[in-house]
């Protein structure tokens, strides 16, 4: 372990720059953020995940949020348990009816203000799964949407465009 | 022993499609139950039980055979007799062929609903669906009773950023008793997604069974569609497959090996592990376009060719872990404070294993040499040499060295393809209408076990109806006996070490 460990000290940071986020996403999360809110959140945002009916794929890179590489937690921007801890919903999939109503309970029990973050293309408008009898589709008929993140899954970069617009709004 | 099978069937009576490349065979109720009862016995391994709303379809593995058998039955009164009497690996299949057909199994002894939970507004969605109020079903969970013994209800929406289900515990103090589990949360309705869909559109829909195995589903309908067809992908598309599939299963152990560790309250192997991780899948997305490599593999073929360049980056990347490889598993064997944490820790019995055919490292951890490369067989594996890993002792720390040990294999493998990969051509075209319907099967080991895939495809070149059976379907109940005698703060540490998947669970 100490090996690993010195090694660490010496090699230089991994961790890469920031993106740029883009318009479509500025323009997206200024319609819905109002001034009151941004300031009372400062510069940090905490975010719980919720998997709504995703295939997991769009888990697998919100995970690789945190990894030496993307190091989102450098922006403020944190992972955490309880929906009553969030300032961010993170959604994904296409809303299985069989979890509409953890959705809504999870919705329901962040306190204001917060922003339901919809990631990729299911959580979008159902991706492959639209028209199934077991999918309610978009998050947005589910609960408000503030931010669309898409991609099957969007890659870490495009995660990372898409929280700093985010937190840059808020702040 | 290895082979693979080429050949093409003769051709069948019309009316009754033949399954390829391995027959499937219409019996009666007594041939089923013949066939039930050597799944019982340990005869038999049991591959899957599914249905198609007219019949009833068992696949299942003879002990020492290398092709596997299918047997069907018609079910006139939407009735058949049950396998999950016999042989409880097959309670939840059988439950669900209850939910989505209303076809249900005679003397099953587990009537409750299993992924319908009363919300989809319709019963037996797949077949004849029958409209109901939304509502949601009461479900009556397992009695633990006595008077130390109190319930914890965990989920579906876990602490983590995992996928949904609903645990529910009964310990007395810090003890499990029981564990008992609700899943179906993801249920997406695959079998009528797939009922219809042209084949371009159904493999988008089976890459998407669960993300993290994309490549063995989209490899295990592309062989199934072929085998159907009777067509056969090139060479140099066959290989690419067993690359990007390694790739796959390289990308997810070393994942979950750190996330393991970091359940354990390690997070330096998470740290380690999540960087080899991520130089995988940006060496993915550089020499086939998608970092999980997702709608690569197509019936016919492969979506992209690998580069000269391509193909160095990879042998460098090589170099990097096999460098690093010999540094984890040191970390992971020296550390005593690890070591007490996953040594003993959710023991999973080598008979239980055996009974449920567990596949993937959970099953080999537990004494059980399975393997779909090399028991079943297909191109390329059969030209490639591998070890296949084991261990006997069926607890975390085995199923964690297990991975190490598929880490090394698929290395050995990658190495292999990147030093003979034929030339040629990269896709054939698949037929856009068969002459007659037809069907097709295939077993194809993605990271987690054993996924089998069984489809028709109908006279217009549609699929007809297709069935997709993920390694965790034999995993999950497993997960319960494990977990048994350990206290609750291990679950999350058990249940990562199997890391079953929701998404292809649920369908
Ligand atoms: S957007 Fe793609 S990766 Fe994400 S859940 Fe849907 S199918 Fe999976």
């Amino acid at each position: 372990m100490q090996k690993f460990l010195l090694q660490g000290l010496f090699r230089g940071a991994l961790t890469e720059r920031a993106p740029s986020p883009d318009d479509a996403m500025l323009a997206e999360i200024g319609a819905t953020l109002e001034k009151t809110a941004r300031e009372k959140l400062g510069r940090s945002l905490a975010i719980r995940e919720v998997d709504a009916g995703s295939c997991n794929g769009c888990e697998l890179e919100i995970h690789a949020l945190s990894n030496a590489f993307y190091d989102v937690e450098r922006f403020g921007l944190r992972f955490v348990a309880s929906p009553r801890h969030a300032d961010v919903l993170m959604v994904t999939g296409p809303v299985t009816k069989n979890m509409r109503e953890a959705l809504e309970r999870a919705y329901n029990a962040t306190p204001d203000p917060k922003w339901v973050v919809a990631v990729g293309d299911c959580a979008l408008d159902g991706g492959v799964f639209a028209g199934s009898y077991a999918c309610v589709g978009p998050v947005s008929k589910v609960v408000p949407v503030d931010l669309h993140i898409r991609g099957c899954p969007p890659d870490p970069v495009a995660l990372l465009k898409g929280l700093i617009a985010l937190l840059n709004a808020a702040s | 022993m290895l082979f693979t099978r080429k050949e093409k069937p003769e051709a069948t009576a019309p009316g009754a499609p033949e399954c390829r490349p391995w027959a499937r065979q219409d019996v009666d109720a007594g041939g089923w139950r013949d066939a039930a009862g050597e799944i019982a016995d340990g005869k038999a391994d049991l591959l899957s039980l599914w249905s198609d709303g007219v019949r009833v379809y068992l696949a299942f593995l003879p002990q020492g055979a290398a092709a596997p058998r299918i047997v069907s039955l018609a079910c006139t009164e939407g009735r058949f007799p049950s396998v999950g009497a016999l042989h409880p690996p097959a309670l939840r299949l059988e439950r669900t062929i209850a939910d989505l057909y209303g076809i249900e199994g005679d003397g099953l002894p587990d009537k409750r609903r299993w992924l319908d939970h009363g919300r989809w507004g319709v019963r037996h969605p797949a077949n004849a669906p029958l409209p109901i109020e939304t509502a949601s079903d009461a479900y009556e969970f397992c009695r633990a009773e006595g008077a130390p013994l109190h319930q914890i209800a965990v989920g579906p929406i876990h602490a983590g950023i995992i996928e949904p289900g609903h645990f529910r515990f009964s310990a007395n103090g810090e003890v499990v008793v029981r564990l008992e589990e609700r899943l179906g949360f993801v249920h997406k309705g695959i079998d009528r997604l797939m009922a219809g869909a042209p084949i371009a559109q159904a493999a988008k829909v089976a890459a998407r069974i669960s993300g993290d195995s994309t490549a063995a589903y989209s490899f295990a309908f592309a062989r199934a569609v072929e085998a159907a067809l009777g067509v056969e992908a090139p060479a140099r598309a066959q290989w690419l497959r067993a690359l990007i599939a390694e790739l796959e299963r390289l990308a997810n152990h070393f994942g979950d090996i750190g996330a393991i560790c970091n359940d354990a309250a390690f997070s330096l192997m998470l740290a380690q592990c999540g960087l080899i991780r991520e130089r995988l899948l940006r060496a993915a997305a550089n020499c086939f376009g998608h970092r999980l490599m997702m709608d690569r593999i197509a019936p016919g073929g492969v979506a992209a060719d690998l580069s000269p360049e391509g193909a160095q980056a990879l042998r460098d990347l090589l170099e990097w872990i096999n460098l690093m490889v010999p540094r984890l598993i040191g970390l992971f064997g020296d550390t005593t404070s690890l070591q007490d944490r996953t040594v003993g820790t959710g023991v999973l019995s080598q008979e239980l294993a055996r009974q449920y055919a567990c596949g993937g490292y959970v099953g080999r951890a537990s004494g059980r040499a399975f393997d779909a490369r090399l028991n079943v067989g297909y191109a390329p594996y059969d030209q490639l040499s591998f070890e296949m890993g084991g261990s006997t002792e069926g607890d975390v720390d085995a199923r964690v060295w297990v991975r190490f040990d598929e880490v090394r294999a698929s290395i050995q493998i990658v190495e292999q393809i990147l030093d003979r990969l034929p030339h040629g051509p990269i896709h054939v075209d698949v037929p856009s209408a068969p002459s007659a319907p037809c069907e097709g099967a295939a077993l194809v080991e993605s990271f987690r076990g054993d996924v089998f895939v069984w489809l028709r495809i109908g006279a217009d070149g549609a699929i007809e109806r297709a069935h997709f059976r993920d390694p965790s379907w034999l995993q999950w109940p497993l997960l319960e006996y494990a977990i048994k005698g350990n206290i609750v703060a291990d679950f999350p540490l058990c249940n990562k070490s199997f890391n079953c998947s929701y998404s292809g669970h649920d369908l």
